[in-house]
């Protein structure tokens, strides 16, 4: 029946969760780091790329989560993009294993100015589990690429990523 | 009892199931595992000087070991096609070659570590610029090449190799081992306790199942039992992590087809599980919650009655997406026979979970290889024969109920009691085998005298749906291929270590 599937949908509270504020801290750090590289302003806008750099998948499975309702990045005028080239933000999760150095070094590269650089979970911090091993680059994400924003956590919730993004966008704004 | 399965048997034998061939009797192995398609390979590694093999027969594991004190032992790869991508894992990572052997590129060892065969008693040193890949050459006129990744949107880094003619794929190749980060490495000489932190990393979405194989591979080598109410609750935990599985699986793949909504619609209903999660174990993902000896933390007061009204909201959905899988035009006319893989490749490649018994591998560790609590509950296990990307979605869907009945009847179940013993200290060995959200995981450890891991390896099933994925590919268009790897989704994570 239409009827009461149309009613059941108009009278159905939104799924998104309210919006939690950054912190001001945060935002001042990076309103600081930002002013200097934003020379081309982009608007309250930014496309984030996902890249794994060899980990669980916990961080990414957290930020992948992001797009759906109930967090809703878009409303934000935060999205994801599949290509470094249509990106703002490169947001790194995983161990830095040395084997994706190369790839994420190419990444950044073909990321357009400005850029940003988030680095998602305790791995890509450089203090996760995997730390100090053969494998992995010491210092996580850090060693290969330029840091802007740390998000710890092992995960961290999406609400937490969200914060980073939101600081992230603040900071680009002021 | 077969030929191959009576060879081993017939080895001195270390611990239960688990045999000593000698060079003679690794040898004829190769052929004996040919005259024999039944006996499944579950994989290879090794330790210094020493190889493994894990088979398994009937209901039971056989593991088979070999001395290599010249560094070279007989390939298994011409008789069991999925042991190729082991025997060049075991060449990078201890530097045993295996003599014959189809397949001798590395893969996880792209020559950026600082050493070469890092876990072998003599690690070289790595010298040079990291040489350039080998790829398979092409095969036939007009052909191209289609490189995707390593940096893949929706994906754990991995490069895929698609040789192209117009846009019908010839062949998939997968290049692995970017997100290598030295998992059995680093787990040697810690604790079970210990290296149950680094196990629960292996693969976010199969960590409970990885927790819980490593755990019991763990308790057999100190000869214990995990108490009676953590083993209900890690069938708790396990189900639950299949459920989210499923519902970002079949999501997934519904997404790659078009099919947004549908994959909105599992989010959200992924986002309730993991939010009752919270409440009921105080973490959204189940990391680090299953250890050797029971679990680390209890359920909450007002855990169990989070948990039931999340599946209840789940149950009320089942319907539409049910609808979706059996009515929706569109969708039939994408999913049916794209990424189709033969019955007897499937089994030839011992493919575990959903991925397999689409294609008439009719095996679940719950039922086929029991351990505590399954025995005692009701189980139905759907099946299919077609292999392809609609039977893989169908089936997925057809668990959900399975796993929302098992996670109902073992809270009902639920008595009060501790959820965690000590584990004593001391040497021995043990296996670990648990149906993981994509199929089964093996876990294998031998401890020291001090109760340290002297050696230990992680089989997840993504180490047999690449070459499933390798294999389900050509025939397909080169606009069907995300599609098809999200049918599957191998996790790539949990086979680069």
């Amino acid at each position: 029946m239409l009827w009461p599937r149309l009613a059941r949908i108009m009278l159905r509270p939104p799924a998104a969760d309210a919006v939690p504020p950054p912190h001001p801290e945060t935002v001042a750090a990076l309103a600081a780091r930002v002013e200097a590289a934003a020379q081309a302003r982009l608007g309250r806008s930014l496309a984030v790329l996902l890249l794994d750099s060899g980990g669980s998948g916990g961080c990414m499975l957290e930020a992948r989560a992001l797009a759906a309702p109930a967090y809703d990045l878009e409303r934000f005028g935060l999205r994801f993009v599949d290509s470094p080239r249509q990106a703002d933000v490169l947001l790194v999760t995983g161990a830095a294993a040395r084997n994706m150095s190369e790839a994420l070094a190419r990444a950044w590269t073909a990321t357009p100015e400005p850029k940003w650089v988030v680095a998602v979970g305790d791995c890509a911090g450089g203090a996760g589990p995997f730390a100090g091993c053969y494998a992995v680059e010491e210092g996580g994400v850090g060693a290969v690429l330029p840091l802007d924003l740390m998000v710890p956590g092992c995960p961290p919730s999406p609400a937490l990523i969200l914060e980073g993004l939101l600081a992230l966008l603040e900071a680009q704004a002021d | 009892m077969s030929a191959a399965s009576r060879l081993i048997r017939t080895a001195p034998e270390a611990a239960p199931g688990h045999h000593w061939l000698d060079a003679a009797g690794w040898a004829a192995l190769p052929a004996a595992l040919a005259a024999d398609p039944a006996l499944e390979f579950w994989g290879l590694w090794a330790e210094p000087g020493r190889v493994h093999a894990a088979f398994r027969d009937g209901i039971s594991l056989l593991l088979a070991s070999l001395e290599v004190p010249e560094g070279r032992y007989p390939a298994l790869s011409p008789a069991r096609p999925a042991a190729a991508w082991f025997e060049r894992m075991v060449a990078d990572l201890w530097g045993l070659a295996a003599e014959g052997g189809t397949d001798s590129r590395p893969w996880l060892d792209h020559g950026r570590w600082p050493a070469t065969a890092p876990l072998s008693d003599h690690p070289g040193h790595q010298t040079g610029e990291p040489p350039q890949p080998v790829f398979l050459p092409l095969e036939g006129q007009g052909l191209h090449q289609y490189p995707l990744g390593p940096i893949l949107p929706g994906a754990g880094p991995g490069h895929w190799r698609a040789h192209v003619r117009g846009e019908a794929v010839h062949r998939l190749e997968a290049r692995l081992g970017y997100g290598h980060r030295g998992l059995l490495g680093l787990m040697r000489g810690k604790s079970p306790r210990a290296a149950a932190r680094l196990v629960a990393r292996l693969s976010a979405e199969a960590t409970v199942a990885h927790g819980w194989a490593f755990a019991q591979a763990a308790e057999a080598a100190a000869g214990i039992e995990a108490p009676p109410r953590a083993v209900l609750l890690r069938l708790v935990l396990a189900e639950w992590e299949r459920l989210a599985c499923h519902l970002s699986d079949w999501g997934g793949t519904m997404g790659a087809i078009g099919l947004e909504w549908a994959q909105v619609r599992c989010a959200m209903l992924r986002e309730k599980l993991l939010r009752a999660h919270e409440a009921a174990f105080g973490q959204r993902l189940p990391l680090d919650l299953v250890l050797p000896g029971g679990l680390a933390s209890d359920l909450t007061p007002e855990g169990a009655e989070a948990l039931l009204a999340a599946l209840a909201a789940l149950e009320e959905d089942l319907p539409t997406l049910q609808a979706v899988q059996d009515e929706h035009a569109g969708a039939q006319d994408r999913l049916r026979g794209i990424g189709g893989v033969s019955p007897a490749r499937v089994a030839a490649l011992a493919a575990g979970g959903v991925a397999g018994r689409a294609g008439g591998r009719n095996f679940d560790a719950r039922r086929d290889m029991p351990y505590q609590p399954y025995p005692g509950f009701s189980l139905a296990i759907p099946t299919a024969s077609s292999g392809d990307a609609e039977a893989r979605l169908r089936l997925r869907l057809r668990e959900l109920p399975e796993s929302l009945g098992l996670i109902r009847a073992a809270l009902a179940r639920l008595e009060p009691g501790p959820v965690l013993v000590p584990l004593p200290v001391g040497a021995g060995e043990g296996v670990g085998v648990v149906e993981g959200p994509r199929g089964e995981v093996l876990h294998w450890l031998a401890l020291d005298e001090a109760g340290l891991i002297r050696a230990a390896f992680a089989r997840d099933p993504g180490w047999m749906h690449v070459p499933l994925l390798e294999a389900a590919v050509p025939g397909t268009t080169l606009g069907d291929l995300p599609l098809v790897r999200a049918s599957l989704n191998p996790s790539t994570s949990g086979m680069d270590l």
